[in-house]
């Protein structure tokens, strides 16, 4: 039993860890100001490259670079339509959703079957793994999980003690009063709403060189918009975006053990989870929060300077 | 600024921009989509020609085309309803497949009903099933200010796994050689066709819709008060609306449209419930709703052209070019259409260096 | 004295249609407090937008210590040592105090060291007796509270000339005391400070020296002991007589509307009006004076539906309507004339006769259950437009083409269509020029005649006094004063204005 839970957790870490990449790419986007429903485009977009990259170099850490790139520059279209050209940030969104989905199927057609020959594989750590119960759960994973758990302190630490980081989280709530400080508000969004983009990517990659891994079309199922939905149930904070990524992950896991378990449930149900729960999370959060969202001040409002 | 261009706000849209926009984002969209598909060793001219020769070349085609643009024209008429208030239902999708499901659900249990009973009943459990759909996501909306991009959203995927259930378990066909499909239904459960083409009476739904649409919005009291919530809230309570109630209806009725929509679908084309009934005709409608500016004509010829694409990306697999190639340009014509929204509403002055100088005032 | 620390020679800054200063010339010496008086329109925020950096003077130009400057933006303002607290703070909300400060500092570590940073501050501002919490979110604090950390801010980047637009415009009394208090600890330690304010017993509170500005010129510069109300009031308002309308007398009436010890929230949810009471008869335009802010448009909501109400009653006609829906209200003749023409009263995307129908779609006579009834709106609309000569190429054009005098026919138009019992009108002439200002109140005064009740919201004292029967100043979320028209008397509705009327003249810190 005990082996059971230890083995549903340490899953649990897989499973959240495209998420926790891309809700922290998110993250890093709404917190300059922009919404970014294009998640879902760029995660398949990341996988697609990551992967294609990845078998005709033989090599993951490539494949995974150009991930990153790729759903950067994919990004950048959003960046140029929202930030300079103040276009609808929820349109720009679904067409790049849209875009993602269909450039991605374009681009790994041929791709579908074909095995990575180098995975990022399991590397224990050594010591750590050898700590009972944690070990497995959480030191008996791929490299890209260890990296996240790094990320996530990293980012938080960036957010709330650097000098930068407190101009990132000025631009998005009040990119007047940053602008009036000196702040360069359009130069600092693209930054970040194209670094957001290119974590976005790295959560897609996970999934096509190390979750599963191999390309199909559409993998990440709806895993962007989790995403989406999960930066809003962690409050724009990247410590509870892991908590939220775990707990979607954990949702994942158990419908794969449970059948193990010989519980029987119709894994249709067990999958429609993770998304009433989203929903079920959203309702709590804004109940609690009286009906109003700590979310970014200046969230989906494209700056503009003459309307000061 | 370092470059001395500025934008100037336009009093009125410009009408001529509001022409040439659109249309030169299909024409740029080709061209961008082009560049990909010369990248991995693909003459464009060749895809493209391709597609539309298949799509518009033959009778068989243009049938065709027609056939997909009917679920396209019904879900986006359904997400214009929504939009036009500024509220983003972007679960048509799930919408269509509840509809599709509840309309099922009439041939399966009462497979003997005369068509003029069956037919009737499929509709209104179609319209009934896409509102209830649309209901969680309106009430939380309307009661608790959820947003309703994400729950619309969320509940595409459980209208899609549910429909899997139920094709999967209790409602397959005993007789389906174990495929996830349901029984074939009566023939008194299936739309009417026009001579031996697959177009069905949904293009009448659609038609018939879109003259209650342009109708109501133009003329009705309802369509009025959308007009004034959707631009201006604060007016509306000025002038006594209940707006709480309008956002509810109006969620109800454009999520009742796509239910539609896949009732049409799984009773004049499928004939049957089975999983992968809409290829993202939902979220295909979200773009058609936007280019037409959410005007109920424009849906229609929006989504001619769309069925266009649609068919001319599944003919050209057979070239062993993917399908998804018309969801890649969809994409690309709506970020020129989002992106050029700024020359209809801002025109752009090159500032001479002496008045760039000067701004600021 | 000295030579002053900043010498404005001839400032001239035309907008288009407007010459908002017109030669004017202001010294400003360190270590002095002063006050720059004018009413609204008078200049005075244009010329400190120009010291602050925001404008570029037309004519003009700027000596700091004896050296002409030219400032670009307001950084170049604050590095010359200048800085302005506007009305808007520019400060992000959910950081605290400390990091809003930090965020401002050109040069600065890439670590936030906030503990030790937050422990510079509060002894920074000790020195001021500016106390700050400095680990605060900003949107906790107070309105006074905010104010403080702006004006921390813009000390610590080094500045010794502070600006001040209206800072007491949003303040209670108690915030007010503390504000002047640090303001004079700042002129102590050799900064100097200057407000802009139109309440005459703040001037004399608190200001060392006092330009007064009328129509973007200087009228008079008075030093600490020639301050004195009467001479104040005469050169910022410079009215000799009013001149009335000619217009009939109509018998006293019944009464219409009449408000009874009413207390309502404003939008931020502090008090905005506290117990205020007032009767409006048939016939008869009451006049409310007084400075924005003071419950002007709480009450017109509150009238109009569109605010509830926390206490007290509100009886049209003798009927108890304390918090009825907008609908009801309309049905039951109430009119309103929003002070957010664009905003509330007109939707600017929609054409004129979507405009027009605003208020009457739901009448039998425009609509039926269902479907409008497009002809009357189009006859109603063309006749509206004809009746009140409203020059327009078509009915199909977006309102917000309009002139905003057009615009403000139309919305009068359409209140008055509507056969009001009660007219509320809030601010009706701002922006407007003065042919526009004048159909408008030909209009009010026709309406007046019809024997509806109107009740005149306004700042200007000129259109109170040409168009009301009776006179009141709005004050703090009340009604103070009651006079006839006849009887009042410009100085003393301007001091009740300023706050300083007996009884509440000691709200202002003595020296």
């Amino acid at each position: 039993m005990t082996d059971q839970i230890v083995s549903i957790l340490a899953a649990t870490v897989t499973a959240g860890t495209p998420i926790l990449y891309a809700a922290l790419g998110e993250l890093i986007i709404e917190r300059a100001g922009i919404i970014n429903l294009g998640v879902e485009g760029i995660m398949l977009i990341g996988a697609v490259t990551g992967f294609i990259v990845s078998v005709v170099f033989d090599n993951s850490w490539l494949g995974l670079l150009a991930a990153m790139v790729a759903g950067g520059l994919i990004t950048s279209i959003h960046a140029f339509l929202t930030i300079t050209l103040r276009a609808n940030q929820v349109v720009s969104g679904l067409a790049l959703t849209l875009f993602g989905t269909g450039l991605s199927g374009y681009l790994g057609k041929a791709y579908i079957g074909i095995p990575v020959t180098h995975p990022f594989a399991v590397q224990p750590l050594p010591l750590l793994k050898d700590i009972p119960v944690l070990g497995k759960v959480l030191f008996n994973h791929d490299i890209l999980v260890y990296i996240s758990f790094l990320l996530v302190p990293l980012l938080w630490m960036f957010m709330y003690r650097t000098r930068p980081g407190l101009l990132l989280r000025a631009i998005g709530e009040n990119p007047a009063a940053a602008d009036a400080i000196g702040a360069k508000v359009f130069v600092l969004r693209y930054v970040y709403v194209i670094m957001g983009g290119m974590l976005c990517g790295v959560g897609g990659a996970y999934l096509s060189l190390a979750y599963a891994p191999s390309w199909l079309e559409n993998m990440t199922a709806g895993r962007g918009w989790i995403a989406v939905a999960l930066v809003i149930f962690a409050l724009w904070n990247p410590l509870r975006a892991m908590v939220g990524a775990y707990l979607f992950g954990g949702i994942d896991a158990l419908g794969f053990h449970l059948q193990v378990l010989g519980v029987t449930i119709s894994p249709f149900f067990l999958n429609m989870m993770p998304y009433l729960f989203t929903i079920i999370v959203l309702v709590m959060v804004m109940q609690r929060q009286g009906g109003r969202l700590t979310a970014p001040g200046a969230l989906g409002i494209p700056y503009d300077r003459e309307d000061r | 600024m370092f470059v001395p261009v500025r934008l100037e706000k336009r009093l009125v849209p410009s009408p001529v921009m509001r022409i040439m926009v659109p249309l030169v984002s299909v024409i740029m969209a080709l061209v961008f989509c082009g560049i990909f598909l010369a990248i991995t060793g693909r003459d464009p001219l060749e895809v493209y020609a391709a597609m539309f020769a298949g799509a518009l070349g033959s009778a068989y085609g243009l049938s065709e085309t027609v056939v997909k643009a009917i679920p396209l024209m019904l879900c986006a008429l359904g997400i214009s309803v929504a939009f036009r208030m500024q509220l983003w239902n972007i679960g048509a999708e799930g919408q269509f497949y509840i509809g599709a499901f509840a309309a099922t659900w009439l041939p399966l249990t009462f497979p003997n009903l005369p068509g003029y009973v069956m037919i009737p009943g499929m509709i209104l459990l179609g319209l009934a099933a896409g509102a209830m759909w649309a209901f969680i996501p309106a009430y939380l909306r309307a009661k608790s200010n959820v947003n309703e991009i994400i729950t619309t959203l969320m509940f595409n995927y459980v209208g899609i796994l549910l429909v899997d259930y139920f094709v999967y378990g209790p409602w397959r066909d005993p007789k389906g050689l174990n495929f996830p499909l349901t029984a074939r239904f009566a023939d008194a459960a299936i739309l009417p066709t026009f001579g031996a083409s697959r177009i069905h009476i949904g293009i009448v739904f659609a038609l018939v819709l879109v003259f209650i649409l342009l109708v109501a919005f133009k003329y009705s009291r309802w369509g009025y008060e959308i007009r004034v919530i959707g631009q201006s809230e604060r007016a509306a309570a000025y002038a006594g609306m209940n707006i709480q109630r309008s956002i509810f209806y109006v969620m109800l009725i454009s999520g009742a449209i796509s239910g539609l929509a896949g009732m049409a679908e799984v009773s004049g084309i499928a004939g049957r419930l089975q999983p992968g009934l809409s290829p993202g005709y939902g979220y295909t409608a979200i773009i058609i709703a936007w280019l037409s500016k959410l005007n109920p004509l424009a849906i229609v010829l929006v989504s001619l052209l769309f069925g266009v694409l649609q068919v001319g990306g599944y003919l050209v697999q057979t070239f062993g070019v993917p399908a998804t190639v018309a969801s890649m340009v969809q994409g690309a014509i709506l970020f020129f259409v989002v992106g050029g929204e700024i020359f209809i509403n801002y025109s752009i002055k090159i500032a001479s260096r002496k008045e760039a100088l000067t701004e600021n005032d | 004295m000295g030579a002053p620390f900043i010498k404005m020679q001839g400032i001239v800054k035309k907008f288009p249609g407007v010459v908002a200063n017109d030669h004017i010339d202001l010294d400003i010496y360190l270590g002095e407090i002063h006050a720059l008086l004018g009413e609204n329109g008078s200049g005075k925020s244009t010329l400190m937008s120009v010291l602050a950096g925001l404008y570029k003077p037309t004519a003009g130009k700027i000596l700091i210590n004896g050296v002409e400057k030219k400032f670009g933006s307001p950084r170049d303002a604050i590095a010359n040592g200048i800085g302005m607290v506007h009305q808007h703070f520019k400060l992000v909300e959910p950081l605290t105090v400390a990091e809003n400060i930090t965020m401002a500092e050109r040069e600065g570590s890439f670590w936030l060291k906030l503990g030790k940073y937050e422990h510079e501050l509060i002894q920074f501002g000790a020195k001021y007796g500016l106390s700050v919490n400095p680990s605060a979110l900003v949107w906790q604090l107070s309105v006074g509270e905010k104010q403080r950390v702006e004006i921390l801010r813009i000390l610590y980047q080094g500045s010794q000339v502070l600006i001040l637009d209206e800072p007491t415009a949003v303040l209670t009394p108690q915030e007010t005391c503390e504000l002047f208090e640090n303001l004079r600890t700042m002129a102590n330690e050799g900064c100097a400070v200057i407000f802009i304010t139109h309440k005459l017993n703040e001037v004399q509170a608190l200001a060392d020296r006092v330009t007064v500005l009328r129509g973007g010129k200087v009228t008079g510069v008075l030093q600490r002991d020639e301050i004195e109300t009467k001479r104040l009031v005469r050169l910022m308002v410079g009215r000799d007589v009013v001149s009335h309308y000619d217009r009939k007398n109509v018998s006293d009436g019944q009464i219409v509307l009449e408000i009874d010890r009413v207390n309502a929230l404003n939008d931020m949810g502090l008090p905005g009006l506290n117990g205020l009471s007032l009767v409006v008869r048939e016939g008869e335009i009451l006049g409310l004076a007084g400075v924005a802010g003071n419950g002007q448009r709480e009450l017109a909501e509150v009238i109009a539906g569109l605010r509830k109400t926390t206490m007290g009653t509100v009886r049209l006609r003798g009927e108890d309507v304390t918090n009825l829906s907008p609908l009801e209200m309309i049905r039951r003749g109430v009119g309103y004339v929003p002070e957010d023409r664009m905003g509330m009263g007109l939707i600017p995307e929609l054409n004129i006769t979507d405009n027009l129908v605003l208020k009457c779609y739901q009448h039998p006579r425009f609509s039926g259950r269902w479907l409008l009834n497009n002809r009357e709106i189009y006859n109603k609309s063309t006749q509206l437009v004809e009746q009140y000569q409203v020059k327009i190429p078509s009915l199909e054009q977006p309102i917000k083409l309009l002139s905003g005098g057009n615009m403000q026919r139309l919305l009068l138009a359409r209140e008055i269509a509507n056969e009001p019992k009660l007219m509320v009108v809030v601010y009706p002439v701002r922006g407007l020029d003065v042919g526009a200002t004048e159909a408008v109140h030909k209009l009010l005064l026709e309406l007046r005649l019809r024997r509806t009740a109107i009740l005149l919201i306004s700042e200007d004292l000129d259109e109170i006094f040409k168009l009301a029967d009776r006179v009141g100043v709005l004050s703090r979320g009340q009604v103070v004063g009651d006079f006839n028209v006849e009887d009042a008397d410009v100085e003393e509705i301007g001091l009740l204005m300023a706050g300083s009327a007996k009884g509440v003249e000691n709200d202002v810190c003595p020296r």
